[in-house]
This record gives structure tokens, C-alpha cells and sequence, in this order.
């Protein structure tokens, strides 16, 4: 018995965190956050494809690495520590899932090794299939997609969009297609890109499987949120190492802040929140893969406690660092944002709540 | 990640169960000295009545190994190894199956191991045994009424005269104390020393003359703690436990054992399922308190507090068998997250209740015989005792996140 990330799983996090606490400081993140600096973004985009990230869950016989949810749980964890300015949930663990569940041979064959190559990248639009906001929704038939697609994630150089209609049918349209209109929206998580797409009788290429077995887009949402969960996790973890070395150092009534209960306490309860959220979240990744039971409850719980947690843990991260923690020259605000878009996507803690009480047949 | 314990561990898993399923609904007789007469009945007997002694229940999971299992036979214990992976077994399949465990309290949770790493041989030999069959009751004699968090500054005080530890002072927040045997005591013996270093660790009968013992009734009303005065109380050297001087260090090594055994998530699994039946089955103007989203929001809130301290368990326990596996501060926030969490989900149950959440004690329309309340009034407690949450607090960040400790102040006088 052993629960927790293998060797392997934690090596490639330290790689990840590694990398972007070598490449990207928070002035650099500030310069792409602000699209100042595109070649910078590039690089360090391909520095993280380099290690391995896009494919990691494509098998192993379309050239990935044919890894489990938790491996990418814990990639997730790196880049949400060093809130690494990449596509990631929708590109490199929805997309593949989907296609690998949904796809016929056919279409695996033809995307899954594009995806190991990051030749063919993909932006992921679920939220219609979630919760429609305003107006949007896909209405598919015919083979063409009419509608909106909101709150599509990791989109900017998207060479397809793999989007779902309400009943879970799961299909990809090319972004080049004409009847498409891709409209950038700006969200306070500038590290993350986010779309609207506007789309008239485009050609939607269905992944078959999607129609006849309504699981499919369940498990491909379960995916998202467990590594939304595990970036906000990451940050959060982040956010308290910084609290704590800052109230190591900032000196106020010749003491060290770190040394009143005050500041402490907040700390104490940070960690002692989050502590328990490792578990859940490695927990929640493993019967993604191993205990299908298990697994959707497992995942909006671990999405919706997490989210509560970092939340908390983004709030109190920032009192810690006083005035400081509330400007832009610390940077710690990105940290703050990054959290609070991961707890909106794919559905926010209320909202996935009542999912967990439908799957339990609690709400009749 | 592998979640499998093996086929052995499978196997001991049915043993378990089989054992689980002969004495399912098993209850307790109160009488204690039928221990005998019991103990020589049939098999047959027995689980035909379902009706034993507790001390009975005891050699019978003694025998088992299902408690007291690393405890060498000499002193009255199965004489197994320790084996964390069986623990977590017996603990979950009895849970489950809701067959009622060993004793706890003081004796056998705290001073049973104190005594196995501390104590004489002697020692070991006359008090360990009668403890884990339930026929010596402990008592623990620490928190002073002006001794509590800062527990080194107490002042009960012991004079070595004529081969004779003469006691005088006060205890308090003392459980159990009205039907104990016996009490493990701290008691300043050199007062010379610096605080922390002169302390002893002393074990007392409870029938010693000059012990006088006060009820202190707290807010469940059920529970009740004393206080205990000792006035020229008299025991022999011997019972001294390790050197004099070294009881801040014996008590500190029982402490540890105290808080991993406050908050059990198996137990608190039991209680959001007791909850969960309960929304289902109790209405408001007819309609089932699980069907009001306020209400099925919070219990979903705190199903995910209680799966993450779940998860986190078995966390814990892969560290225990996985040497070199790192979980932080994973040990050190059981007691603050396992007491806050089960005050919520009972304090939860009182609010989807409402007014009947306020009922007691033999009320009519009662629910749960009132353990709701009880329980989230003794939850209270246990976040106050043991190291109040507020201490947990600055352990965890102290030697959990490396901050530094609150500068000592100088005494004003």
C-alpha cells in the first residue's frame, strides 16, 4: 500500500516547478500577463512541452506516455505553484481524454500522435454543457455547429476547438473554419487565456462514442476539474510558503511579524486547511482511473472543497503580506487570480455541490 | 498510488468481518463481577445473548489481537507485532459493521504505552494487565487550576520523606477520577529546578487518604470532570515513574499518544452518514430537510471536509508503512481539523433540526437520543482540551511552518 505521488510523479513536478521558478519570475510574468513580451511566452511554453507535459496522457500507442490522471495531477500542481503561463487542463488532459473516449480509430490516429507532437493544439469549451451563462449554447445538427461557446480555455493558438452541446455530445470544429468568430475575453487571470466563439453552420467532426454513451463528456468534465483543483492547490501552496517566508523577514515592533499569534494563527490555519487537500485530490485523480464508483463524486467534491480552501487560503496569503500583498510590484496577485478563475471553471463550488448531491440521489 | 493491501491483509479483512458478524449487536452488561462465570461459558452462550462484560469484551479482542496487539503476553497483551495496516483494518471493519471496539480512556489510550517506555519492570508487571482488562480505571492528574496551557507551571508539590512521596496541591479537569484506581500525577518534586525539569511522574491510588474528590459538572451536563484535592497524600517511592525530574518528558511522550486518538475519521464517517439519514427522513411542512438546498449545501460542504480528512488518513497511514514518505505537517493538524470538523457536522445536524435540534436529554420528539447536542457541546471541550486549538496552532506553526515563538515575557512583579 502506499498513497501518494510515486517517485516518478513528484520528480516531474520538482522538473516543472523547477523550470518555472528558474524561468519566470513575477516580473516575467508580469510582461506576458501584459502581452509584452510574445517570444518570452514561446519559450517558455515549448520549455514545458519539452518536458513531456502534452504527453503525458495520450497511450502509449499513439507515441505518449500513456500516464494516469494523477501524473497529470501532479504537473498540474507545479504549474499552479508557479502559475505557469501555458495551456494546459483544456490542451493536454481534456482533449486527449475525450478523443481517446469518444474518438473512432480513425481520429485517434490522426490527433492523439499531433497532440504528442503539439503540431495540432486544442482549446477546450465545456461551459455550455456546465451552465450556460448569457446566451450561449451550441446547437448541433447536420453535422454543423450553430451558437456560442463561452469561457473557452486554452484557445489563443488553438488549431481546433473541441466544444460539447447541452446533451454531452462531444465534437471538434477546425479554428480556421470561416463560419467561426473568436473574440478574446479578458478575465483578472491574465497567465490563462480565455475565448468567446461565435460559430454559423460550422463543420462539427463528432466523437462518435460522445452520442451514444452521455459518460463520456462526465468523465472528460471530471478531468478538468480534478486538475483545476490541483492547479489552485499548487498556488495555494505557494501562497503560504510566501506568507510564511515574508512574515519571516517583515519586522514591525522590533519583532518579526511571523512571531505574533496573530499572524501565526492565520498561517497555522492555512496549512492545516490545505494539508488535508493533497489526500483528496490524489485520491480523487486515482479513481479517475482505478475506482470508476468512486470517481465523480470523488472529483466535484475535491473541486469544490479545494476551491473553498484556496479561497481562503488566497484571502489570508495577502493580509499576511500587509499593504504589500495588495499591489502589483510583489506580484502575489497573480497567485490570488489564478485561483479565483480555477474556481469558476467548469462550474463553481455551489453549483458542483449540487452535483455531488445529485450523484448521490440526494436531491429528488 | 496503490491502494491494495495485499492478499494476506484480504485475508485478515475476512477474519475480521466474520469476527464483526458473530457479534453483531453485541451490548454490555453492566455488572463487572459476573467477569468470571462469563469467561467460562460456551461460545454458543454467548452469541446467542450477545451480553457481555466489558471486561469480558476485553480478553475476547485481547485474545483476537484485535487491541493490545503489540503488548508482550507477559503483560497481558496478544503479543503480536505492530502492525499499522491490521490496526486500520480492525478499526474500519468494526466501524463499519458497528461493533463496539476496546476501552479507551486514559489507562489503556495513555498510560499502557507511557508505562512500556518508561516504566520498571516491575512496574509493568502489576499495572498493565489489570489496565487492559478494564479492571484498573486511570485516571490523569496534570491540568492544575493555574496550570492549564502553560501546564509546566504547576505547582502540586511532592517531598521525599522516609522512603515516601508526601503530596500536597490541587488537580483539575480530572475525568474519570470518581471511579479510578488509580491516577498517573504530575507533581513538582524539585523546585530548585527550572520549570520543565522539576517535574516527576508519579502514580497514585485513588484510595490514599488525603484525596478528596470534587465533581465539576461542564455544559453537556453528562460528562463530568472533577477536581482533586490531595492533603498530606502518601505513596510509596517506587511509584515513581522514570527519574525524578524527567516527568515533563514522560508526559510528553503520553500526550502524543492522547492527540492522534482525538479525532477518528472513521467515527466521524459514521456521524455525516447518521446525518445524511436523518435529512432524509425528518421533514419541514412535509418536505425532507435533504430537499432544502440551504440546508443540502452545507451537509454537501461538510461531506467534503469529511472525505478530504478521509483521504488524508490513509495518507498518514502510508507514511507509517512507507518509511521516508514525507507528510509535512500532515500528523500535527489531526487534532485541530478532526475536533473543529466533527463540532460543525454535529453543530450542522442541531441547525437543519431546528427547534427539535434543541431538545435533550429525555425529551419528547428527541432524535438521535440527543447526541447531537451532546456531542456538539463535547467537541467544544475536546477543542479546548488536550492542548487547546489555539496551542495546536502555534505547534503547527512553530515546528510545522518554522516560525518563530512569541518572545518570552519578562515576569512583572
Amino acid at each position: 500500500m502506499f498513497f501518494g505521488l510515486s517517485e516518478e510523479q513528484e520528480q516531474f513536478q520538482d522538473y516543472v516547478k523547477k523550470f518555472l521558478a528558474d524561468n519566470v519570475t513575477v516580473d516575467e510574468i508580469r510582461k506576458i500577463a501584459n502581452g509584452e513580451d510574445e517570444a518570452l511566452a514561446k519559450e517558455i511554453y515549448s520549455g514545458l512541452i519539452n518536458l513531456g507535459i502534452n504527453a503525458l496522457l495520450v497511450p502509449e500507442e499513439h507515441g505518449g506516455l500513456g500516464a494516469d490522471l494523477l501524473s497529470a495531477v501532479a504537473v498540474a500542481q507545479g504549474l499552479g505553484a508557479g502559475v505557469g503561463p501555458i495551456p494546459f487542463a483544456g490542451a493536454y488532459v481534456m482533449a486527449p481524454i475525450a478523443i481517446n473516449l469518444a474518438g473512432s480509430d480513425e481520429q485517434k490516429a490522426k490527433y492523439l500522435p499531433q497532440i504528442v507532437s503539439n503540431e495540432t493544439k486544442f482549446g477546450v469549451g465545456l461551459s455550455e454543457y456546465v451552465a450556460a451563462r448569457e446566451d450561449a449554447g451550441i446547437d448541433l445538427s447536420g453535422g454543423k455547429a450553430n451558437g456560442k461557446a463561452l469561457f473557452v480555455i486554452d484557445g489563443d493558438e488553438a488549431d481546433y476547438f473541441l466544444l460539447a452541446n447541452k446533451g454531452g455530445v462531444l465534437f471538434l470544429v477546425d479554428a480556421k473554419d470561416k463560419g467561426i468568430e473568436i473574440n478574446k475575453l479578458t478575465s483578472v487571470d491574465k497567465t490563462r487565456s480565455y475565448l468567446e466563439l461565435n460559430l454559423k453552420n460550422v463543420a462539427a467532426e463528432i466523437l462518435l462514442e460522445s452520442e451514444n454513451n452521455p459518460e463520456i463528456a462526465k468523465k472528460v468534465l471530471d478531468a478538468g476539474r480534478i486538475i483545476f483543483a490541483a492547479d489552485s492547490l499548487g498556488a495555494s501552496e505557494s501562497m503560504i510558503e510566501k506568507a510564511v517566508s515574508y512574515a519571516k523577514e517583515r519586522k514591525q515592533f522590533n519583532r518579526v511579524i511571523g512571531s505574533f499569534q496573530a499572524v501565526k494563527h492565520m498561517c497555522a490555519e492555512m496549512a492545516s486547511d490545505l494539508e488535508p487537500c493533497y489526500a483528496m485530490l490524489w485520491q480523487a485523480a486515482h479513481s479517475f482511473d482505478h475506482e470508476p464508483d468512486e470517481a465523480r463524486l470523488q472529483a466535484c467534491q475535491a473541486k469544490s472543497h479545494i476551491s473553498e480552501v484556496a479561497k481562503m487560503v488566497s484571502k489570508k496569503a495577502t493580509e499576511v503580506h500587509g499593504g504589500m500583498g495588495f499591489t502589483d510590484l510583489l506580484g502575489l496577485h497573480y497567485w490570488f487570480k489564478r485561483i479565483g478563475l480555477n474556481r469558476q471553471l467548469l462550474g463553481g463550488p455551489e453549483l458542483i455541490r449540487e452535483e455531488a448531491a445529485e450523484i448521490q440521489g440526494f436531491n429528488q | 498510488m496503490d491502494l491494495n493491501y495485499g492478499a494476506e491483509y484480504e485475508d485478515f479483512r475476512k477474519e475480521v468481518q466474520a469476527f464483526c458478524k458473530e457479534y453483531q449487536g453485541v451490548s454490555f452488561k453492566s455488572d463487572s463481577n459476573v467477569v468470571a462465570d462469563a469467561l467460562n461459558s460456551s461460545s454458543a452462550t454467548k452469541k446467542s445473548k450477545k451480553e457481555v462484560t466489558r471486561s469480558e469484551w476485553q480478553q475476547i479482542l485481547i485474545e483476537k489481537g484485535y487491541i493490545a496487539r503489540a503488548i508482550p503476553k507477559e503483560y497481558g497483551g496478544y503479543g503480536g507485532e505492530t502492525d499499522i495496516i491490521k490496526s486500520r483494518i480492525i478499526a474500519t471493519e468494526f466501524s463499519k459493521a458497528k461493533v463496539p471496539g476496546g476501552m479507551g480512556g486514559q489507562g489503556i489510550d495513555m498510560l499502557v504505552p507511557t508505562l512500556l517506555e518508561w516504566g520498571s519492570e516491575e512496574q509493568k508487571q502489576k499495572y498493565i494487565r489489570p489496565t487492559l482488562h478494564g479492571e484498573m480505571i486511570w485516571c490523569q492528574g496534570y491540568s492544575e487550576p493555574n496550570a492549564g496551557s502553560d501546564l509546566a507551571s504547576l505547582q502540586t508539590k511532592g517531598e521525599l520523606i522516609d522512603g515516601n512521596w508526601v503530596i500536597n496541591g490541587q488537580k483539575i479537569w480530572t475525568s474519570t477520577a470518581q471511579y479510578s484506581q488509580m491516577m498517573f500525577c504530575l507533581v513538582r518534586t524539585e523546585p530548585q529546578a527550572p520549570k520543565h525539569s522539576g517535574i516527576s511522574f508519579i502514580l497514585i491510588p485513588m484510595d490514599t487518604p488525603g484525596i478528596e474528590i470534587r465533581p465539576l459538572v461542564d455544559m453537556t451536563l453528562k460528562a463530568g470532570f472533577n477536581e482533586v484535592f490531595f492533603d498530606d497524600v502518601t505513596v510509596p517511592e517506587e511509584n515513581i515513574v522514570a527519574k525524578r525530574g524527567e516527568g515533563w518528558s514522560v508526559a510528553n511522550s503520553v500526550l502524543g499518544h492522547e492527540r492522534g486518538s482525538l479525532a477518528d475519521p472513521n467515527a466521524t464517517m459514521n456521524r455525516l452518514n447518521t446525518l445524511i439519514n436523518m435529512m432524509k427522513e425528518q421533514t419541514i411542512d412535509g418536505r425532507r430537510l435533504i430537499d432544502i438546498p440551504s440546508y443540502r449545501d452545507r451537509l454537501m460542504q461538510v461531506q467534503g471536509k469529511v472525505m478530504a480528512s478521509q483521504a488524508h488518513s490513509l495518507r498518514l497511514l502510508s507514511s507509517k508503512i512507507n518509511p521516508g514518505q514525507n507528510v509535512k505537517l500532515g500528523g500535527m493538524i489531526q487534532k485541530l481539523v478532526g475536533t473543529e470538523l466533527r463540532h460543525e457536522l454535529e453543530g450542522l445536524a442541531i441547525d437543519v433540526l431546528g427547534e427539535i435540534g434543541t431538545l435533550y436529554e429525555d425529551s419528547p420528539y428527541l432524535k438521535e437520543d440527543g447526541s447531537f447536542q451532546f456531542t456538539y457541546m463535547y467537541f467544544l471541550g475536546l477543542i479546548i482540551g488536550g492542548g487547546t486549538n489555539q496551542i495546536q496552532k502555534n505547534i503547527i506553526s512553530e515546528r510545522g511552518l518554522g516560525m518563530p515563538k512569541e518572545p518570552k515575557v519578562t515576569e512583572a512583579s
